[in-house]
């Protein structure tokens, strides 16, 4: 292993995103463009090289940094070493992309998104690297701030500083019980490595504190239900190019944390862990598909898909913490490295769409679909990338979403080997339910590119949009060569999966996580296999086979143009064609009972005779509920303590005295009276 | 270089079966009609007769329009190549498997709907959201099926699945098996767009599913629509007939065995046959809002079988 | 259980058609051989009510029932012109449907057939100079076959439909429902 060569990549790395800061903030124009771009280019490169260097020799890279406070330890090991590979695609994406989509912004927008876009991607990278809770937790806080900023660099989109207010609220209650876990985990050695940690003996309610405080934590980041109320807020007001780094990478960190706290750190624990974030998952998936289904804002849309693939990874997790309980690594293992590929699958796909949504909305400066259409003639590249997102989202072979989710699938499958009935009962429901929420998610995104894309375009907007610039163009298509390259390379990145799960405790069977001849095997005894490139191939040789027969056999083709056929009627118009909402109409009906919701119709009759109708205006909402049952009461709360803590601020002087000696006398009777 | 031969063989024998299958339960249900009713060959003709059309496009419709038929084709024969028909286990049985099989029928689903928006009619625009929706909706139970079948076989791989249960005959008498099949009966129904679910030979737009989505095709792409949902109906079958009741199957390329494999899949493909038509005879069609009711029994059916087959072992 | 005892003992219902020569069919365009080879054995039918007083479609739906079950000859019934060869146009063109006949037989792909029904199709029967017609069918759409009769005759009609496709009269063949010639004379 050449650490000499590791080192070299870390020290760019350190360096490129600096200097990109920097630029954003001194460099106008193109020029600064270009250099904000290429600093984050090569530090996300950088960041690829180093990783695929630690996978690829599997053993961890060291460094430390001495701060004024404390030593800040970094340590990369082949498990932080895949999530560096996450951010290291999508932020190369990300920062070809935001060459081409800065031109015409104003200055301040892109200064705030320059700088805050290149720390970032230092934060996500050393986030990975951290070895003590201290550095674990100040990366953490460096990574919610440029987030936070990326979310405030539109400021005058509508709903942007609610967003970010959310954003910001949510994201540190969440440091916080990273905090006490920390705080309680090390005994208020913050600055302990995690070796150390590994090591403390804790207790059964101990740990069990710690592990709830771990999910929520981590929860919060990664946005499952329901901590997730800020993820359909926060991720469509940021730039494209953020959007895509927070939905693709920022929740994986949640994903991170959790993997290394309960798999790495902590150790095997009581059935209920596994449960409890297993139906966390279920419910993430289903509500998050539910309610990206009744969304006409293109980004929402996304950002609540979004909620649906986290808890799909939060469902392999969940299987695998409870079959490491029934004592089954192996199946624990194929758990596990179904979440860890679908994280990186995922970030692809959903960096891709983004991206793509970004493009679309960048070209007719609005969000909503009901406004779009007929953009696969305007924009052919961009539709066609899209597309090609879209199918990957939809779990359709040989994609990456696919290939994951059939791992995800296998291994769940492998419940019925869980010796407790009443457990493993409840693998098929998660099963059906993991169908449900993908096969939703197909019909989701038949609306979402069929109604943007397709057909005549809905307003002038659309009409006059244009193609993306070729730096957004690359961006995109190389992340659809990713997802392409991943869907048929399971073969490649299953037993590298499995040698850097075998690396945590308990798991070391993992080893025998293997690919014969192409082939994805579920378990590793050969039952339950198939193989993407084989999948493809066939799809592809098929299709030249029925071209060559229909050529030598079928009459030769004829093809006229023609109005589309509506009964006859005399000329077509934009609002004859469907709408979002009445293709999400049955879905809505069918699930009426959860979405409850509310309608409004108020017709305006001429003053004389009520039969007469002037206008009609209807309004439905479907309303989260999570935010109506839990967060607003929340919200009532919080307002109602602030209101009776602003009455103790009278603003007299001599009370904030009385105040302050108060304080003191309690202070010195706590000093004086504990040991 | 056998194994392809038998894969194209296979693959052959299904696409030219298939059109005969609708042609049938077509026949059989004009008898119940107490009229004469087409041949069984009718099916070929109107292909015939649809490639030798033209084909009008819209002016709407953009490439996608045009190469979706194809996609959707391509797919469906790509999965005649690994359901077992007449010989298990096939060469490529290693390739893909059950779920395989279902994410590319919903892969011909998603290009078929998006095929339906693109010209911009509303009647597309309605078959393309109810499509949708019923595959959607019926995704969860053929997941579950899947399931029962495989902690059975203890694998998801089709050539495992037939030969476990040839092995062990009396299992496919267990409820688990019984109920599985009754729940992918259903499913069957509404992914291949007969009655209760679907009426394939409505009129009316309001009532489609399926036929609205493909209302604006013509000529050679009709054609390739129609063919490729007769063998996606021959594919369900075949799943029917030889992942519950695969006696008959030739285990060995042997002239003597596979004879006899074809006899029994004509036979197990008649009887459904009869069973569909004399169903699609007796029910009327459901309303669309009613159809999630039929599917959630569905559901409901395959977590029992799943369940016995857990509580049973 | 009752409707299949019905059906088992109602038994089959279909007429053999009768090949009666009549005027009330005019022939205009003889399909091309060509045309004749594509068509031959299955045509899909789009029926089109160009303002017709609906006596004709009740007549036509009686095409499909048991009795005359045009499907035994490959004809069926479909929805959209882009799926038919052959359209059954009715009614005496009136005006709001002049320009969607048009646009109907425009959908439809090459090659295609028409055939007019009723007398209100040939002549605008009792409504010829009505402010509300705009001409027959002929005068909208190329016309191959017109159909005489207020209303004509189910098998009238399935007779018109196999002259346009120039299966009428054929060889008899009583499997495809066609009483033998010989008999009939008889």
């Amino acid at each position: 292993m050449n650490a000499g060569g590791a080192e070299i990549w870390l020290r760019i790395l350190l360096v490129a995103f600096p200097i990109g800061a920097v630029a954003a903030l001194v460099v106008r124009g193109a020029l600064g463009r270009a250099i904000v771009a290429a600093a984050a280019a090569v530090g996300s490169a950088a960041g690829f090289a180093l990783a695929a260097m630690v996978l690829g020799w599997g053993e961890p890279v060291r460094g430390s940094f001495a701060f004024p406070l404390a030593p800040l330890v970094f340590r990369l090991d082949p498990l932080g070493a895949f999530f560096l590979v996450v951010t290291a695609i999508v932020g190369f994406a990300a920062s070809l992309y935001s060459f081409g989509y800065g031109a015409g912004s104003p200055w301040r927008v892109l200064r705030t998104t320059g700088v805050n876009l290149n720390l970032l991607l230092l934060g996500l990278s050393l986030q990975v690297m951290a070895d003590s809770p201290l550095t674990f937790l100040l990366v953490w806080e460096l990574m919610s701030l440029a987030a936070y900023f990326l979310v405030l660099a539109e400021p005058d989109e509508p709903g942007a500083v609610n967003a970010a207010t959310w954003y910001f609220g949510v994201t540190h209650a969440g440091f916080a019980a990273l905090f006490a876990m920390f705080f309680l985990w090390s005994g208020g050695a913050l600055t302990a490595s995690f070796v150390e940690l590994r090591a403390v003996p804790l207790d059964g309610a101990l740990r069990d504190a710690v592990f709830l405080l771990a999910l929520v934590g981590f929860g919060t980041k990664a946005g499952i239900i329901p901590l997730h109320i800020w993820l359909p807020r926060a991720h469509p007001v940021a730039p494209s190019h953020a959007s895509a780094l927070m939905s693709g990478v920022v929740l994986k960190m949640g994903v991170y944390g959790l993997v290394r706290v309960t798999f790495d750190l902590l150790g095997s624990g009581p059935a209920w862990w596994g449960m409890l974030v297993l139906a966390l998952g279920t419910v993430s998936a289903l509500l998050g598909v539910l309610y990206a289904l009744m969304q006409h804002d293109l980004k929402r849309l996304l950002a609540y898909h979004s909620i649906e693939n986290i808890g799909i990874i939060f469902m392999g997790l969940g299987a695998a913490l409870l079959f490491r309980t029934y004592d089954l690594p192996l199946l624990s293992a194929l758990a596990l490295a179904a979440a860890l590929y679908h994280t990186l699958n995922h970030a692809c796909f959903k960096a891709l769409l983004f991206l793509g949504a970004g493009a679309v909305v960048r070209a007719t400066h609005t969000r909503n679909i009901e406004e779009l259409g007929g953009l696969i003639r305007r924009m052919p590249r961009t539709a066609f990338a899209f597309l090609i997102g879209s199918a990957a989202i939809s779990t359709l072979p040989p994609l990456n979403g696919f290939a994951s989710e059939w791992l995800l699938f296998q291994s769940l499958l492998g419940g019925a080997r869980i010796p407790a009935q009443s457990v493993a009962v409840l693998m098929p429901v998660g099963v059906g339910l993991l169908a449900l929420s993908s096969g939703l998610a197909a019909a989701c995104f038949v609306k979402a590119f069929g109604i943007t894309f397709l057909a005549i375009p809905r307003s002038p907007h659309a009409e006059a949009a244009e193609e993306a610039p070729r730096s957004m163009q690359a961006g995109m298509f190389l992340l659809v060569a990713a997802c392409v390259g991943l869907g048929l390379g399971p073969a490649f990145v299953v037993p590298l999966l499995g040698r850097l799960i075998a690396r945590l405790p308990g798991l070391e069977p993992a080893i025998g996580l293997h690919a014969a001849n192409g082939a994805l095997t579920g378990l590793p005894d050969g039952l339950g296999q198939m193989s993407p490139p084989a999948v493809a191939l066939g799809l592809v040789a098929v299709a030249v086979v029925v071209a060559v027969v229909l050529r030598a056999l079928a009459p030769p083709f004829r093809l006229r143009r023609g109005a589309t056929w509506g009964c006859g009627r005399l000329l077509q118009t934009p609002r004859m064609q469907y709408t979002a909402t009445s293709f999400a109409e049955p879905l809505r009906r069918v699930f009426a009972q959860l979405y409850r919701p509310t309608e409004d119709l108020t017709v305006e009759v001429h003053p004389d005779s009520e039969y007469f109708v002037r206008a009609i205006r209807y309004e439905s909402r479907v309303h989260p509920w999570v935010e109506r049952l839990l967060y607003q009461p929340l919200l009532a709360m919080v307002r109602g303590a602030g209101r009776r803590v602003r009455q103790m601020q009278a603003g007299s002087v001599h009370l904030y005295l009385a105040y302050m000696c108060a304080a003191l006398v309690v202070l010195l009777f706590v000093a004086r009276w504990l040991p | 270089m056998t194994s392809w031969l038998v894969e194209l063989g296979q693959s052959t024998a299904a696409l030219l079966m298939a059109p005969a299958l609708v042609g049938l339960i077509r026949w059989l249900k004009a008898r119940l009609q107490n009229r004469c009713g087409a041949p069984i060959w009718q099916p070929y003709f109107e292909l015939h007769k649809l490639f030798a059309k033209e084909a009008v496009v819209s002016t709407n419709a953009s490439w996608l329009f045009r190469a979706a038929p194809y996609v959707v084709f391509t797919s469906t024969v790509a999965i005649t190549l690994v359901v077992p028909l007449m010989l298990v286990p096939l060469p490529f049985d290693g390739f893909a498997d059950l779920l395989v099989v279902v994410y590319l029928l919903l892969l011909g689903t998603f290009f078929t709907a998006l095929a339906g928006l693109d010209p911009g009619s509303p009647f597309g625009g309605m078959g393309s959201s109810r499509g949708m929706t019923v595959a959607a909706l019926a995704e969860p139970t053929v997941a579950v099926a899947i399931f029962a079948l495989a902690s059975g076989a203890g694998s998801t791989n089709l050539g495992h699945i037939a030969s476990r249960l040839i092995a062990s005959p009396m299992a496919a008498l267990t409820p688990g098996h019984l109920l599985a099949f009754a729940s992918l009966f259903i499913v069957m129904l509404a992914e291949a767009g007969r009655l209760p679910i679907d009426n394939p030979a409505t009129h009316l737009e309001l009532t489609m599913i399926h036929e609205a989505m493909v209302l604006e095709y013509s000529g050679r792409y009709l054609a390739l629509v129609e063919w490729a949902s007769a063998v996606k109906l021959l594919i369900f079958f075949c799943l029917l007939a030889n992942l519950f009741v695969p006696w008959g199957i030739a285990t060995t390329v042997s002239a003597p065995a596979l004879v006899l494999a074809a006899a029994a899949l004509v036979i197990k493909l008649g009887m459904l046959c009869v069973a569909v038509a004399v169903l699609e005879t007796r029910v009327a069609k459901l309303r669309l809002f009613r159809v999630p009711e039929l599917l959630s029994v569905s559901f409901v059916l395959a977590l029992l079988a799943v369940t016995s087959s857990f509580v049973l072992r | 259980m009752r409707l299949f005892s019905k059906i088992l003992r109602t038994g089959l219902v279909t007429r053999p058609l009768a090949p009666r020569h009549d005027e009330a069919i005019h022939l205009i365009n003889a399909i091309d051989a060509r045309s004749r080879s594509v068509l031959g054995r299955a045509v899909a039918i789009r029926e089109v009510d160009a303002g017709s007083c609906n006596g004709c479609e009740i007549e036509i739906t009686g095409l499909a029932g048991p009795v005359y079950d045009m499907e035994r000859f490959g004809l069926h019934f479909v929805a959209s012109p882009r799926h038919a060869d052959l359209l059954l146009v009715t009614g005496p063109v009136t005006v709001n449907m002049a320009v969607p006949l048009r646009k109907t037989w425009e959908a439809t792909p090459d090659p295609k057939l028409v055939v007019a029904v009723g007398d209100c199709a040939r002549t605008c029967g009792v409504f010829r100079e009505s402010y509300a017609v705009a001409g027959s069918v002929d005068a909208i759409i190329p016309v191959d076959v017109f159909v005489d009769g207020c209303p004509p005759e189910p098998a009238e009609i399935l007779r018109g439909i196999l002259v346009a496709l120039d299966r009428w009269p054929s060889r008899p063949r009583p499997a495809l429902g066609f009483e033998d010639a010989e008999a009939t004379r008889r």
